[in-house]
């Protein structure tokens, strides 16, 4: 199976615009939303029935037990993250917490005990052969990556032998976009022509190298700013960047995504341009190509 | 008085947002939280900057003083010490730097070495103070990085501060509003729009913050997002229009406010509203 990864380094760029409209032309029989901070691929993808739900634990939390502690504070001197405060008794602040045990541990008459804590929940669409997983972490829970780890193998352990899977991504370059790279055969970035986010692309790009990991440029929204869009293509001739092409700014698109469909479901503008985009990406995953390295300096 | 700009997802216009009332508000002070993906800067193009290395702590092991008992190995939750072929071994990446490890070896083989993630940078623009998270590319956590951005740099009290924070709501998100005093949470016209702001407005209510919203992108026709602060009786402190000038401006990295008297006028008037939503809490609250 090829892991195809949509990625951005900046939000609202449209991945999940670009991967719906993906998953629906390629009837991928296996996707999922790694964006477990803010998931929305489920809102235009159509499930028709309820999904398996499943509690996902990150980290445990510390609890102290007020009638056991002598108060020698010495938990609230050594915890790292300032997450035990003394007003009268002593309390854990559960989002402070990241259940290190340096507290129970240290402790000296076993006051205080590691507890699970539920820090969101997976969720798996498995019916006509196609599997759709997906996530939505607890607010203020910080183990995000973990939980994309999760969503990956749900999909996995569910998918019976296919071809392809396409994985929507999440924003940034940190800890869930690690966990979202680990694994995937190429990465399709959706860059948008502003200076913002040029240089959201750049560390992004720079973040893949680093994995190894085989990636492309398409640029969403490209009529926007017709002179950045020209920057993002002269740096990916530069690069070596395979550039998979580029998707005007289409008010039909937000009409679709307002219905609940994707841009591949009516007739605009935006469905046409992703179907160019759509194969010469899944032409690119399916033969071999050089990988960029991380050795090589990134600089527009 | 601290303001924090939030949204459930990126793209929605926090930067847009706070930039622009940082810059009407003339004397002011910006700090962009949004260390992973840092844009503040590319605005305001800071002058006479300095920047401050971020370190954490990391073990680093002795194998001389090392007995191979393993303690640490056992004790490390976060599974970053391996003890291979008669040598420990330390994961960098996935070291919590809890100092646990430090503090439990028998044979004290493990000290403290600082490890750089990334800088935050400090510069003017005009007369705003602007600070710059930048978190190194492959690091996972950013959490010391905001601490120091939002307790390290506490400008004066009567002055505005504006935190451009992390989409979502983890945990990087709550470091960055704890202290805030007011939550503007900013939200497209789609249906997306509604599920990310749903989720920052679960944050602000758990946090007990005074907050309002802004609609950004707004076009004729229906606005999913406005309807939900319809019906959840959510205070609407501006609707910024799709305006394809301002769109070019800000794609461009230029600071509307400073570019045309209309946006001057339009963000001014923004926080003239925040401004008093921000008194009239404190004078309802005390």
């Amino acid at each position: 199976m090829k892991q195809l990864l949509i990625l951005s380094g900046k939000g609202g760029t449209g991945k999940t615009t670009i991967a719906s409209a993906f998953i629906k032309l390629s009837k991928a029989k296996a996707y999922a939303d790694c964006d477990v901070d803010a998931p929305n691929l489920h809102l235009i993808t159509e499930q028709s029935s309820a999904p398996k739900r499943t509690d996902y634990y990150g980290l445990p939390k510390a609890e102290i037990n007020t009638e056991l502690c002598i108060q020698c504070d010495r938990c609230r001197q050594n915890c790292r993250f300032d997450s035990i405060s003394v007003d009268k008794k002593y309390k854990v602040n559960p989002f402070a917490c990241e259940g290190c045990g340096v507290c129970q541990a240290i402790c000296p008459v076993e006051a205080i005990s590691l507890k699970p804590a539920v820090a969101g929940e997976l969720m798996l669409h498995a019916k006509e052969g196609k599997v759709f997983s997906t996530a939505q972490l607890k607010m203020g829970s910080g183990t995000s990556g973990m939980l994309v780890t999760e969503v990956k193998k749900q999909m996995k352990s569910a998918t019976a032998p296919t071809h392809l899977a396409i994985i929507d991504g999440s924003p940034g370059i940190g800890c869930p976009v690690i966990a979202s790279l680990s694994g995937a055969d190429m990465v399709l970035m959706v860059a948008e022509p502003s200076i913002s986010g040029i240089h959201d692309m750049e560390r992004i790009i720079n973040t893949a190298a680093k994995f190894g990991t085989k990636t492309a440029i398409c640029i969403n929204k490209f009529d926007t700013n017709i002179e950045n869009t020209k920057k993002i293509e002269e740096f990916c001739k530069k690069q070596g960047l395979a550039f998979m092409g580029k998707i005007p700014f289409d008010a039909g698109a937000i009409k679709a995504i307002n219905n609940g469909q994707t841009i591949v479901d009516i007739n605009c503008a935006s469905g046409i341009a992703v179907k160019v985009v759509f194969n010469k990406t899944i032409k690119l995953l399916f033969e071999e190509y050089p990988v960029l390295h991380s050795n090589d300096a990134l600089h527009i | 008085m601290k303001i924090a700009v939030l949204s459930g997802k990126g793209g929605t216009g926090k930067t847009l947002v706070s930039v622009n009332l940082a810059a009407a508000a003339k004397t002011s002070t910006y700090i962009d939280c949004d260390i992973e993906e840092p844009n503040g800067h590319l605005f305001f193009k800071p002058e006479n900057t300095q920047e401050e290395e971020i370190t954490i702590n990391i073990p680093k092991v002795d194998n001389e003083l090392c007995n191979g008992c393993r303690k640490c190995v056992d004790f490390c939750k976060f599974n970053a010490l391996a003890y291979i072929k008669e040598k420990l071994i330390v994961f960098e990446e996935v070291c919590h730097s809890c100092g646990g490890c430090i503090l439990f070896c028998p044979e004290e083989a493990l000290t403290e070495r600082e490890k750089v993630i990334g800088k935050v940078q400090k510069g003017t623009s005009d007369q705003v103070t602007v600070y710059t998270g930048i978190l190194n590319t492959g690091e996972a956590s950013g959490i010391p990085m905001i601490k120091k951005l939002l307790h390290e740099n506490t400008p004066p009290s009567n002055k505005l501060t504006f935190i451009d924070c992390p989409p979502g709501s983890a945990c990087m998100v709550m470091d960055s509003i704890k202290d805030a005093d007011y939550c503007i949470l900013v939200a497209e016209p789609t249906i997306f729009g509604v599920h990310n702001l749903n989720m920052v407005y679960e944050l602000v209510k758990l946090f007990n913050k005074s907050f309002g919203v802004v609609l950004n992108k707004c076009v004729e026709g229906d606005n999913p997002a406005e309807r939900f602060c319809v019906e959840k009786n959510i205070k609407i402190l501006s609707r910024l229009p799709f305006d394809s000038e301002l769109g070019i401006l800000n794609s461009n990295a230029k600071i509307a406010v400073r570019e045309n008297e209309k946006y001057q006028a339009l963000f001014s008037s923004l926080l003239e509203i925040v401004q008093e939503e921000v008194q009239h809490e404190t004078t309802s609250h005390s």
